[in-house]
């Protein structure tokens, strides 16, 4: 394990993939590299140049904190609902699940389906109050009448830990994909990301990390659409005609239709299920976007659209994994020393670049390959971001300085945090070259879902929540969920080398136990609190509830 | 918030069938949504049988469903931002005329 990287279904989801079928046939040994691609190089030199000139025109726009964490809050709905879409259609997503459904079949529609359905719940009890009582980090909102130190410290750790590993899984994602899709070293392939991330957000901030999301949504979207309907086209644009060829070409044939093995445990499918729905509306980098529109009304539209093209994606990755199954699956050209019966060249997790070539030839898979490089760039951008917002807001202007900080040191404190976090990313995407990145985007969801959605959910909601019950539920729902996953089989087994069967805990993901686990303490703690500023926080919940509902107030606290 | 201007807020009819019918509306469509996903993960986790049944050529029951939830999600979540833009709206902003005008 320790010396093969399982991409396809790591990236992709991170929760289940450790013991699922789908891993097993999609490992890349490190080292594998292609001859340089030049299609791919161009096109995404024109992505960099492109979006640097962005940088350069949004640093002259990003003065006040306000410009840097939200772009001014000036970004208009529709555009706001791509660069969510942005933020949420990762490479892995693309490549990690079109992977799934070309080795697993159906069994990759169960994942897009619970990365798609958290986004309703988000858009019907959360998107507008986030928006009136938020200003750049969602501490602010769950401080809003609790304690402001103990809560942003929580709200800042889950965060940090959140990016932490969502960071991690996309720097060495992108090392390895780059080396593959490129024929660039590691070394040079994790430096790119690094630089490029640090100079988009030190400089443009929340700006220019918009147009990126905007812009790399737009390739995602056009690339993705145009191979689908590549694929379509060779089957007369007869969906029945693909799926029928596909279980014919496929080894388990009719199988394929089915849900698969690794959710057949009723536990299991819950628990993943959870984590995937709900850890959506705890991922930082995405509640951050809320807050870059004006209004409640705005921030609704960008729900709405980002749930579009998000589910529109979706339905072009089950295409393309179907497509895969078809065109690359029996092709020869595609797999190892060209025999069907060995893995896939640059490894699992590559059929919709392979795809990409099938339908289109050696242009179509160089911009597919762009579009995929491009698109690690803006989601560990917008990671950054929001872990350099959580330090110079949460931690030292609200923190540190008790709010006693003029905008330009705040600001600068963030430029420097994103330096500092780039040189970590940098150093622990080579650190941990080797490791498996199931497990971090697991973790990633399972503490968003644990800890900062519980927390969050419940102090714009609840109006019996304390600051005791807040503290104490985020930080248990942040361990538990922290150290079920270390003692879970993906970690326990795979990564720690323990015997198989010797895991503690033996399901994939722990949501199903710790997410109810989070909400329990916060309200038995809430209830059991008696202190005068318990009382004081219940008392306050009325005037946070109308500005919630109504947004008045709002322009007064976007401004110093 | 003022306290006085937190009172009449609360007051104001309007206040309250917003907040009445918003989060009667939202809840009501967080649960459909609810039910729907645990109920196909149900079907997933309980009779995965029926997911691969074929009801049209070589498409099944779980592919349907699957493009159902997804078509699902977006239709819920356009019903919720047209009753929104419509009637929320047009509530907030006489709340908020009637509460900031008085005030000032």
């Amino acid at each position: 394990m320790s010396r093969k990287l399982s991409l396809g279904a790591g990236l992709a989801l991170g929760l289940a993939a450790i013991s699922t079928p789908a891993l097993a046939a999609g490992p890349i040994e490190a080292g594998t590299m292609q001859a340089t691609n030049w299609t791919a190089i161009v096109i995404f030199g024109a992505f960099v140049l492109l979006t640097l000139a962005i940088t350069a025109w949004a640093a002259g726009r990003t003065k006040t904190t306000k410009d840097f964490y939200a772009a001014g809050g000036g970004v208009g709905g529709f555009q706001n609902g791509l660069a969510i879409a942005g933020d949420y259609m990762s490479a892995a997503s693309f490549l990690g699940i079109s992977a799934l459904v070309y080795t697993g079949g159906y069994y990759g529609l169960i994942y897009s389906i619970g990365f798609l359905v958290g986004w309703p719940i988000i858009m019907f009890l959360m998107a507008e109050p986030l928006r009136n009582l938020g200003r750049f980090t969602f501490a602010d909102v769950a401080s809003y009448r609790l304690a402001a130190t103990p809560i942003r410290a929580m709200a800042a750790t889950g965060t940090l830990v959140t990016v932490a590993f969502y960071l991690i899984a996309q720097m060495v994602g992108a090392g390895q994909l780059i080396q593959l899709l490129f024929g660039l070293p590691y070394l040079y392939a994790v430096i790119v990301v690094g630089v490029l991330m640090v100079i988009y957000v030190t400089f443009g901030g929340m700006i220019a990390t918009t147009w990126v999301q905007v812009i790399k949504a737009c390739l995602l979207l056009g690339g993705s659409t145009l191979i689908s309907l590549l694929v379509l086209a060779q089957f007369g644009f007869d969906f029945n005609a693909l799926i029928a060829k596909a279980v014919e070409v496929h080894s388990k044939h009719d199988a394929i239709l089915l849900p698969g093995p690794a959710v057949a445990n009723p536990i299991n499918a819950f628990s993943l299920g959870m984590a995937l729905m709900f850890g959506t509306a705890g991922l930082p980098h995405i509640l951050m976007r809320f807050f870059t529109v004006s209004d409640a009304k705005e921030a609704r539209k960008s729900v709405f659209w980002a749930t579009t093209f998000i589910g529109y994606f979706y339905i072009l990755t089950f295409i393309i994994g179907f497509g895969a199954i078809v065109l690359v699956l029996p092709n020869g050209v595609y797999h190892e020393a060209g025999d069907v019966a060995k893995g896939l060249l640059g490894g699992g997790n590559m059929p919709a670049i392979h795809l990409a070539h099938a339908v289109g030839g050696d242009l179509m898979k160089g911009f597919i390959a762009a579009v995929a490089f491009a698109t690690i760039l803006a989601v560990v951008s917008g990671l950054t971001l929001s872990g350099a917002s959580a330090v110079s807001h949460d931690l030292y202007a609200s923190l540190l300085r008790r709010g006693k900080v003029d905008e330009g040191s705040e600001v600068m404190v963030s430029r420097i945090t994103t330096v500092v976090l780039g040189v970590v990313a940098i150093y622990l995407g080579i650190q941990f070259e080797k490791i498996n990145v199931a497990f971090m985007v697991g973790l990633a969801f399972a503490v968003a879902a644990s800890a900062n959605f519980p927390v969050l959910f419940l102090s714009m909601l609840w109006k019996g929540l304390t600051t005791r019950g807040a503290v104490i539920g985020g930080f248990v729902g942040l361990i538990s969920a922290l150290g079920l996953t270390i003692l879970s089989p993906g970690i326990w087994e795979a990564v720690l080398g323990n015997p198989k069967g010797s895991a503690w805990f033996p399901y994939v993901s722990p949501a199903l136990f710790t997410m109810p686990l989070s909400f329990f303490c916060c309200w038995v703690f809430s209830i059991t609190d008696t202190s005068a500023r318990a009382v004081r926080e219940r008392a306050d919940y009325e005037a946070q509830y109308v500005r919630s509902q109504t947004g008045i107030g709002i322009d007064g606290a976007a401004a110093h | 918030m003022e306290e006085g201007m937190l009172g009449r807020v609360k007051a104001d009819p309007n206040y309250q069938s917003l907040v009445k019918e918003r989060s009667a509306f939202g809840w009501t469509l967080a649960i459909l949504m609810l039910v729907m996903y645990y109920g196909y993960i149900a079907i997933v986790a309980f009779d995965p049988s029926l997911i691969g049944q074929k009801v049209s050529g070589t498409l099944t029951i779980g592919i349907f469903m699957g493009a159902g939830l997804i078509a699902l999600s977006v239709v819920l979540t356009g019903i919720y931002v047209l009753r929104a833009n419509t009637r929320y709206d047009t509530l907030t902003r006489a709340i908020v005329a009637k509460a900031t005008g008085s005030a000032k």
